[in-house]
């Protein structure tokens, strides 16, 4: 994988938020969006659809300047959660250096969650990528929603972490845990890109 | 500051049609002759046409033509925002030798030159001097240089005088093609008929065409099923206008710092990063890297690192610390030489050799050359022989003059001064002077533009070097000043003149100076100076007569491999050209809409491409507008020839051309 070149000292990474459809992956994008400075960021690209679901993917490009005399880059982006759109994620997922699952904490949507992660795993392998090498965290999103409604993180690292990745639990609507599952994900991803370079 | 040129930007990946065939060909032709075919070449048209890309690909072509080239790729804005920045580092001397020793220098966007007029002129300066040192340079705009408001004369004139070319509107052939090259790129295919839907609709541009071709590519990636002609027209016909994109705010987000992570949550996160990385990245490689950056940037222009380069190639080199260590040991060597030689002469600290550690030897002996006895003032142009001077009774008794200088230097005609409108080939005459005196021994002949004169003494004045200045040139055995009504207003440079003129007459050496009109009309000129400019001989070129544009003509189809037919040279002679420089533009044109329609240069091409029947490369739609302008086929220069073919009566040619 060329993501550190150290000829053009550049390091970029391809991150993608994956889950159900309607988990908040875009409101993610969008929180960091907010955060980031104008001059460090692309244009935010969303293609919805009228009923304000995505279609294809967001991309949202960062530029976080030189770091160790690299120029770095993250590239962000979603893929559509909703079923019918399996096409769209497997090409949004080629070439991904880390997944964030952002999975939905409603008790209900605890099905859709399962399912989409094993079509994370289904189109990883169709990649000929196998899901226990790439580096992946978990977001629980929706915490903020009334106790009774949602499963909590332990239960969500139960039903759903059976590989005990980090989890982080979040309100992406508020902002809270987007960052600090943005952090985990790039420790993963840049830690396995040095082991990579290295040989 | 540079731009790196886009590696997707090649000629391999421009579809070449009939509306931009003259552009691409010119472009390639100014790739593999770099500053000797079209000089500087201007290519305009709207936007999403390929300006950009076709300016990058004439950087990867020359670039794989003469690899040693060096090439350099910038927006206008980009340029000026590095000038901007020069000027307040203090550093506005080397910013223009910086740009002065590219070879091919690619220039995006020049329309934005509006109501810059310092930029203008900084402009027209970094063009006169890559010319004259046969360095190429591509400009791109989205209208000919005339329609760009506000753009001084003689930039219109200099951007002008090479070759002046326009991309037009693809037609629907070259639609469809660039439409099929772009699915093959990503491995898309479509039904029979879709692609020629696609083209067959009205689009403005280029980019707008691809992002028609985008729209479809995603659909067809989503539905499974591909798309017919039908759906295709569904698709983009609904809502041609609106695609789908939205940056949109997040709606639930609070403003300002009542975030969640605390005010500056990407700062943090930023932090973390870079520790990572820090661990990441294996130590030495960092360390190298960093050591590559810091010299880099260091001192404006920055130094040459291919040695450390070199050790990134390795996989765990030796000694990686004492490598850097002497690296920084040459530098700070190189620093001293440069400090050391910067006293007695600025330009020639400037020279690369102190900017790279791989030739400390040369840097060497050049600060030695330079501590032995400064370095001689500038010299002559060679781009600018005296057997390449055309000769005919236009500029007759100008050049038996400068005959008669060459014979007797500083003895016959001591000023002789060069009077004639911009285009006559005064610099040209001026410089050949300069090179034939060069000829003799022992001779140190100071050969300049009037401008780099005033530049000089401001340099030596801010350096308190003025005494060296001085010496400098008055060790000169000749002095021949280009353009000497810029001198106008400029009082310690006339002072300084008026006493180096007398020096220089009184030991009969050779003085030649040119200019727009006769001293004694010169405004700001003061009048011991004009006296003197007046007391030797005043000779005037006036407008290229049938000799000089035959022989212009003939050594300019020559140079470029063209048999021309006689009645070819007969009426280019015969047309009517205000100066040298214009009738090498008109015959540029020419000859590149011949090698763009593959047809032999004739008469009959020259006079539909010079006359105004648009050729067929240059038709467009019609309505297409560019901001707002609807821009000639043919740009500016059509209007002016119509200008100069359409009034016969001279009273009222005269009126115009003041105008």
């Amino acid at each position: 994988m060329s993501l550190v070149n150290f000829t053009t000292r550049e390091i970029t990474c391809k991150i993608v938020y994956y889950g159900p459809g309607r988990s908040g992956k875009t409101t993610n994008l969008h929180y960091i969006y907010g955060r980031v400075p104008d001059a460090r960021r692309g244009r935010m690209v969303s293609l919805a659809t009228q009923t304000d679901r995505t279609l294809f993917f967001d991309f949202l490009p960062i530029d976080l300047g030189q770091i160790s005399g690299f120029t770095t880059r993250f590239q962000l982006y979603t893929v559509p959660g909703q079923v019918y759109y399996n096409a769209t994620r497997r090409l949004v997922l080629q070439g991904a250096d880390g997944v964030v699952f952002v999975a939905d904490s409603q008790a209900r949507q605890l099905d859709e969650n399962l399912e989409s992660l094993q079509n994370l795993q289904s189109n990883l392998l169709e990649h000929g990528v196998d899901i226990r090498t790439v580096p992946l965290v978990m977001q629980y999103n929706k915490q903020d929603l009334p106790r009774e409604l949602i499963l909590s993180g332990a239960d969500l690292d139960d039903a759903l972490n059976f590989r005990g990745v980090p989890s982080f639990s979040a309100d992406a609507l508020h902002g809270q845990g987007v960052f600090e599952t943005l952090k985990g994900i790039s420790e993963l991803v840049l830690k396995k890109l040095a082991a990579g370079s290295a040989a | 500051m540079t731009t790196a040129l886009h590696p997707k930007y090649s000629f391999d990946t421009f579809v070449v049609g009939a509306a931009n065939r003259l552009a691409v060909t010119a472009g390639r032709t100014v790739a593999e002759n770099p500053g000797t075919a079209y000089n500087p070449l201007f290519i305009y048209s709207g936007s999403g046409l390929g300006k950009t890309h076709l300016l990058m690909a004439v950087g990867h072509a020359a670039k794989k033509a003469a690899p040693a080239l060096s090439i350099e790729y910038l927006t206008l804005d980009e340029w000026v925002e590095a000038f901007h920045a020069a000027i307040a580092a203090g550093q506005g001397d080397a910013f223009r030798r910086r740009f002065q020793n590219v070879d091919v220098l690619l220039v995006d966007d020049v329309q934005f030159l509006t109501n810059r007029k310092e930029m203008q002129s900084e402009l027209l300066r970094l063009t006169e001097a890559l010319q004259t040192a046969g360095r190429q340079i591509v400009l791109t705009s989205d209208r000919p240089p005339p329609q760009i408001a506000d753009l001084d004369e003689r930039l219109i004139s200099r951007l002008s005088g090479g070759l002046v070319v326009d991309i037009g509107v693809p037609d629907y052939e070259t639609r469809v093609a660039i439409l099929r090259r772009k699915s093959e790129e990503r491995g898309v295919r479509f039904d029979p008929g879709v692609l020629e839907t696609v083209a067959g609709a009205e689009f403005a541009n280029v980019r707008e065409l691809m992002g028609a071709l985008n729209r479809l590519v995603a659909f067809q990636a989503v539905n499974e099923a591909s798309v017919t002609p039908e759906t295709a027209k569904r698709i983009l016909g609904l809502s041609p206008a609106a695609a789908p994109v939205a940056a949109a705010a997040s709606s639930g987000r609070p403003g300002g710092a009542g975030g969640a992570g605390g005010p500056d949550e990407f700062g943090a996160f930023l932090a973390d990063v870079t520790v990572t990385v820090g661990k990441a990245v294996e130590a030495w490689r960092a360390r190298v890297t960093e050591a590559m950056l810091r010299w880099e940037g260091e001192g404006g222009e920055g130094y040459r690192t291919q040695r450390l380069e070199a050790l990134l190639k390795q996989e765990a080199p030796a000694a990686v610390d004492a490598a850097i260590t002497e690296f920084a040991h040459d530098v700070e060597r190189l620093k001293v030489l440069e400090s050391e030689v910067a006293q007695f002469d600025p330009e020639a600290a400037g020279h690369s050799v102190f900017r790279d550690p791989e030739r400390m030897g040369e840097a060497e002996q050049a600060a030695a050359r330079v501590r032995e006895g400064g370095a001689p003032p500038p010299g002559p142009s060679a781009a600018f022989p005296l057997v390449a001077f055309a000769v005919g009774p236009s500029n007759q008794v100008a050049v038996s003059a400068a005959r008669a200088v060459l014979e007797h230097p500083g003895k016959k005609y001591n000023p002789l001064v060069l009077v004639g409108k911009s285009g006559l080939g005064k610099t040209h005459l001026l410089n050949a002077i300069g090179l034939e005196l060069a000829r003799k021994r022992g001779a140190v002949v100071a050969c300049l533009s009037t401008q780099a004169f005033i530049d000089e003494l401001i340099a030596a004045i801010d350096g308190n070097r003025v005494d060296w200045w001085r010496a400098r040139y008055r060790r000169a055995t000749a002095l021949l000043l280009d353009d000497i009504h810029l001198i106008a207003g400029k009082e310690r440079t006339q002072e300084e003149l008026f006493n180096l003129f007398n020096l220089l007459q009184d030991q009969d050496r050779q003085l030649v100076f040119t200019a727009p009109t006769p001293p004694n009309t010169l405004v700001g000129l003061e009048e011991r100076i004009a006296s003197r400019l007046e007391g030797g001989l005043v000779a005037e070129l006036t407008e290229p007569d049938r000799d000089v544009k035959r022989t212009v003509l003939e050594r300019l189809l020559t140079l470029q491999g063209i048999n021309a037919e006689p009645a070819l040279i007969d009426y280019l002679a015969d047309r009517h050209a205000d100066s040298v420089r214009g009738l090498v533009a008109g015959v540029q044109r020419v000859v590149s809409a011949a090698a763009a329609q593959d047809a032999p240069v004739s008469a009959g091409l020259a006079r539909e491409v010079l006359e105004g029947q648009a050729p067929r490369e240059a038709r467009r739609s019609a309505g297409l507008r560019t901001s707002g302008l609807v821009v000639s086929s043919l740009g500016g220069i059509k209007s002016r020839e119509k200008m100069v073919w359409d009034w016969t009566d001279p009273t009222d040619r005269v009126i115009e051309e003041f105008r």
